[in-house]
């Protein structure tokens, strides 16, 4: 067993797993944090995208105790008091997610990608987000959702909903 | 997916790595970022008995730019994508690091990784080739410093011995008529090159002395081309001379087709992408 000691979504975790867990399977059966999802589980699909000291990575290919003494992020620690977090917000207002399942890595990757570059252009969002697959919306609504929530941390008003042109 | 069992040890220091990988022997593996380790043993193509994680080891990690460039073995991609002295002392590095992967896959693998595991369609290798880097690995027996050149051996084979610790590269920076660059053909899933091409130029009195042209993806490992290189060595550079070096690229090496791309529309793939890089590491020399 290893010894570890992770801070995941501000509380402080301290646990003994085996050495071939996984980060991902850590948060989810040890810790019952099932919003980070498994898709592929050869690191192609960001499904199981997490902040890890603040960079998004995928949990898949972590194992826990390489997450030793570091502070995660998951889509459980995104919504502060009872409130959306501006991304989670952009995805509703935009309809960027149909049945759901890679909505907390997109959501992820994006926090990443803003926190790097608060005002990308499209195709920004984009390259940000190739790490992460979705069999449903066909992108663009998530392109939006993501540029909803840069214009809200930029203290800007984001822009107005309206049917995708496509 | 889930790994078979091991015993998982974390050194604080390089020392300690290299004891360990003494006591454990063949058991052992050293992981750095996991980003191609833990999938070959998901898979379990791979099931080392040991784990041997540096990822703590602070020494390991870090860019230095003075007349030279070093970087430590765990400097992970991106931070060589988003480095500004790299992005002014030697631009080729911070290109080839942003195209590897994804964000995700350059926020924990490193470049220490990608070279100790030397797949022959990764980004690094060609780009080692051209800036004729120095890679330093420390043994039991001290540290030793081998030629980019003499450190890739065969597919996923470098000349790291089992008990050596790759700790750091040596590169140069780049001056005024030298020019670097390196383009590659992303294969749509993976993002791993199907065809990469690394191009190195300097550039005395208007013609060209010395040319360096490096390939990946096409081979067991990633190949110099001196053929081709001696072609353009005597040029001035133009269209013309980029154009008859571009032709013979790859004509010297033993270059492999899959179910991607074949063998002869790799072929034209690497006088298209030598082309391309050559254009621009002329450009950025001021030829
Ligand atoms: C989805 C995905 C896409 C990718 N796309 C690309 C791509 O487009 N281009 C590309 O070039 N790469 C790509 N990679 C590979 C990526 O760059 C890896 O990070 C890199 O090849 C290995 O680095 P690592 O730190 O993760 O090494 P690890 O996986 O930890 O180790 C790899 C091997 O090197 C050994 N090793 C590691 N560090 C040292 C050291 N300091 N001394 C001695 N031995 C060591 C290990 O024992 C192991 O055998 C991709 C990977 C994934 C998962
Ligand atoms: S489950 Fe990790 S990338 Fe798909
Ligand atoms: S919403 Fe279904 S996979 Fe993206």
């Amino acid at each position: 067993m290893t010894k570890i000691a992770v801070t995941v979504n501000n509380r402080q975790y301290q646990d003994d797993v085996e050495p071939r867990t996984l980060l991902v399977n850590y948060l989810r059966d040890h810790l019952n944090l099932t919003g980070t999802h498994i898709g592929c589980d050869t690191s192609q699909c960001g499904a199981c995208v997490v902040l890890f000291n603040g960079m998004s990575v995928k949990s898949c290919t972590i194992l826990a105790g390489q997450a030793n003494g570091a502070d995660i992020t998951t889509i459980e620690g995104l919504a502060q008091g009872g409130q959306l977090h501006p991304l989670q917000e952009g995805f509703w207002e935009q309809h960027g997610l149909q049945c759901g399942f890679c909505t907390p890595g997109m959501i992820l990757s994006a926090c990443n990608l803003l926190q790097q570059n608060p005002n990308p252009t499209d195709a920004e969002v984009r390259h940000g987000l190739e790490g992460n697959l979705c069999r449903c919306t066909g992108y663009e609504n998530i392109v939006r959702a993501v540029q909803y929530a840069a214009a809200k941390l930029r203290g800007a008003e984001p822009e107005p909903v309206e049917p995708a042109d496509v | 997916m889930i790994p078979a069992g091991f015993d998982y040890v974390v050194p604080t220091s390089v020392a300690e790595t290299v004891r360990l990988l003494q006591e454990y022997g063949d058991e052992a593996k050293i992981i750095a970022g996991g980003h191609s380790l833990l999938p070959t043993m998901k898979l379990r193509l791979a099931a080392p008995g040991v784990l041997i994680d540096i990822g703590t080891i602070a020494d390991l990690r870090g860019i230095t730019v003075t007349d030279r460039i070093s970087i430590g073995a765990l400097t992970t991609h991106h931070m060589i994508a988003t480095s500004e002295a790299l992005h002014t002392a030697c631009p080729i590095l911070p290109e080839c690091a942003a195209v590897i992967g994804d964000i995700q896959v350059r926020n924990r693998g490193t470049l220490g990784g990608s070279l100790a595991h030397a797949d022959p369609a990764a980004d690094w290798p060609p780009v080692m080739l051209v800036l004729d880097a120095q890679i330093s690995l420390i043994g039991p027996n001290g540290t030793r410093t081998l030629n980019a050149e003499d450190f890739f051996v065969d597919l996923l084979m470098t000349a790291l011995e089992p008990e050596e610790v790759l700790t750091c590269v040596d590169l140069p920076t780049l001056g005024a008529g030298e020019g670097a660059a390196y383009v590659k053909l992303r294969h749509p899933a993976s993002r791993y090159a199907v065809v990469g091409v690394a191009a190195y130029v300097r550039f005395a009195g208007g013609k060209v002395t010395v040319a360096r042209i490096g390939i990946t993806g096409a081979g067991v490992k990633a190949e110099r081309q001196p053929t081709a290189e001696a072609l353009l060595v005597g040029s001035d550079g133009g269209a013309e001379a980029i154009a008859a070096t571009a032709a013979q690229s790859g004509s010297t090496m033993e270059v492999l087709g899959d179910i991607h791309a074949g063998e002869e529309y790799r072929r034209a793939l690497i006088n298209v992408y030598t082309r391309r890089a050559l254009v621009q590491a002329v450009a950025r020399a001021g030829g």
